[in-house]
């Protein structure tokens, strides 16, 4: 049964497209097939960090409006070959999507792939409510500070009421992905810690991911970190995400660095 | 040719008036209808000031007695009864009722006078579970509002009553949009940007470090607002 999963935040900058490229290439690992799509039409970084920028020609919204047809759009990843990218437009707006077009893209995708990714824009306008609109489940992506989770606090409620599913009675499964986590910073008291935020959005957390440099030059040389750099940290952390959302349920601690999440829990005290 | 006629040489003027009256039909059992036409008089009200025309065609079966008190009662209820009809002369006979059981003229419309439902009671209180998120505005302008669990940074309740939150309160809550004095604010976790009440409200920065994170309610104090910790008297 194909999944449909948006990965989502209102505010930008704090791993989107990141995360999305991470969860879709660790899902791709495992043997599930897996389109990642890009709903920021006018400002596409989805084919940069899978490193396929060069390789676009018809994009989602030449399917949207039907001057493609999907397989043409559909970029199929060169390291693994289950993974694949519907683009977005870098000359359109989001106006140029329409809910009709969007409903049927996703329809047909869901019928080749086992997961359909969608990279949501950012905001709370007509690119990320339609990104959300046919998701079975959201990853919530979240940075550690005021803002972010303020936002994502929005995208929840939201979720929770113009989606497909939510207009249907059904339930939205949501999911929290903490990005860019500083443990040193934290315990500082210069950073939320993953309780605080937790306590605040009330969703159930899928992994925490460290703050690192990583991240940066995976994406500068257009590779998804979980193939990138597989065993640092980050990898590790969004391989566990992508386990727990196939149902496992690997341990939290691998996703803390430095300190268990039960030690965290437990209030101890170790030197950061 | 009838116009002269009605116009008497000396002038008196006779002047034509239609009027609605309303009928009723009460109906066995009739106490059980007594009380269905006083529940409807108590929300309604809308029979006071009608001429009244009482329908005896189910209740005349009940006996001459019970007609009498059944009518005594109507007038007793403030009904102004001007006619009773579909009855026959011995139920009424030697009463005040007598006369006026001759059958009136004009024709019946839609029973709208049938005597309607009681309109629902309005709802006076709504309850939320769950969080209420960041961007969604909640207004209940008839009532209290309990939200079990938290109200988040850029959300907005706004009640008739007062504001009841079982979390942590950190957008904003307006209660007494109704009932200002009776109305109040309590959360057990005061993290909030705005708390009002009515018309008064103040802001994060217009209360102390004091209050922050604690339990407290917020109320109106002979015109000016105020906020106290629940868990210290």
């Amino acid at each position: 049964m194909s999944k449909v999963m948006v990965v989502t935040s209102g505010k930008g900058g704090v791993g989107k497209t990141t995360s999305a490229a991470a969860l879709g290439a660790a899902l791709a690992q495992t043997g599930q097939n897996v389109v990642l799509v890009d709903f920021d039409v006018g400002l596409r970084n989805l084919d940069l960090v899978l490193g396929a920028e060069r390789r676009v020609v018809f994009d989602l919204v030449n399917v949207v409006q039907g001057d493609a047809r999907l397989p043409q759009a559909l970029i199929r990843d060169k390291r693994l070959e289950t993974l694949h990218l519907l683009p977005a437009s870098q000359t359109r707006d989001k106006d140029a999507l329409t809910p009709e077009g969007v409903e049927q893209v996703i329809g047909e995708l869901r019928e080749r792939f086992d997961w359909v990714v969608c990279d949501s824009p950012a905001g709370i306008e007509r690119g990320a409510t339609l990104a959300m609109r046919h998701a079975d489940l959201a990853v919530v992506v979240t940075n550690p500070e005021v803002s972010s989770v303020r936002d994502s606090d929005r995208i929840i409620g939201m979720l929770d009421s113009k989606t497909r599913r939510a207009e249907e009675g059904e339930v939205m499964e949501k999911h929290l992905l903490l990005t860019r986590y500083d443990v040193a910073r934290a315990d500082r008291g210069e950073m939320m810690k993953v309780e605080d935020v937790l306590e605040i959005l009330a969703i159930p957390l899928l992994a925490v991911v460290a703050e690192s440099r990583d991240v940066l030059s995976a994406s500068n040389v257009g590779c998804p970190v979980t193939l990138h750099n597989p065993q640092s940290a980050v990898a590790r952390a969004y391989d566990a995400a992508a386990r727990r959302l196939m149902g496992e349920s690997p341990p939290m601690s691998e996703v803390l660095p430095k300190r268990g999440l039960l030690s965290r829990l437990f209030g101890r005290r170790t030197a950061a | 040719m009838r116009l002269q006629a009605l116009t008497s040489p000396r002038g008196i003027q006779v002047r034509g008036r239609s009027l609605m009256a309303l009928v009723l039909t009460p109906e066995p059992p009739l106490a059980a209808w007594i009380a269905e036409l006083d529940a409807h008089l108590a929300s309604a009200g809308a029979l006071e000031a009608r001429p009244v025309i009482v329908d005896l065609s189910r209740a005349g079966d009940e006996g001459r007695e019970l007609t009498l008190i059944l009518l005594e009662g109507l007038e007793a209820r403030g009904l102004r009864i001007v006619g009773v009809e579909r009855t026959t002369p011995a139920l009424v006979a030697g009463t005040v009722w007598e006369r006026m059981a001759e059958p009136l003229p004009g024709r019946n419309l839609a029973p709208a006078a049938a005597p309607a439902p009681p309109p629902r009671p309005q709802s006076l209180a709504r309850l939320v579970e769950g969080p209420v998120r960041s961007g969604q505005t909640l207004v209940f302008e008839t009532g209290d509002v309990t939200v079990v669990g938290a109200i988040a940074s850029g959300a907005e309740v706004v009640a008739g009553g007062s504001i009841h939150v079982y979390g942590a309160l950190r957008g904003r809550a307006i209660a007494g949009l109704q009932a200002q004095a009776e109305a109040r604010i309590f959360c057990t976790r005061l993290e909030a940007e705005m708390v009002g009440v009515g018309r008064h409200y103040r802001t994060a920065e217009h209360w102390g470090p004091g209050l922050q994170g604690r339990p407290v309610q917020v109320w109106l104090d002979r015109g000016t607002l105020r906020l106290s910790r629940l868990d210290r008297t």
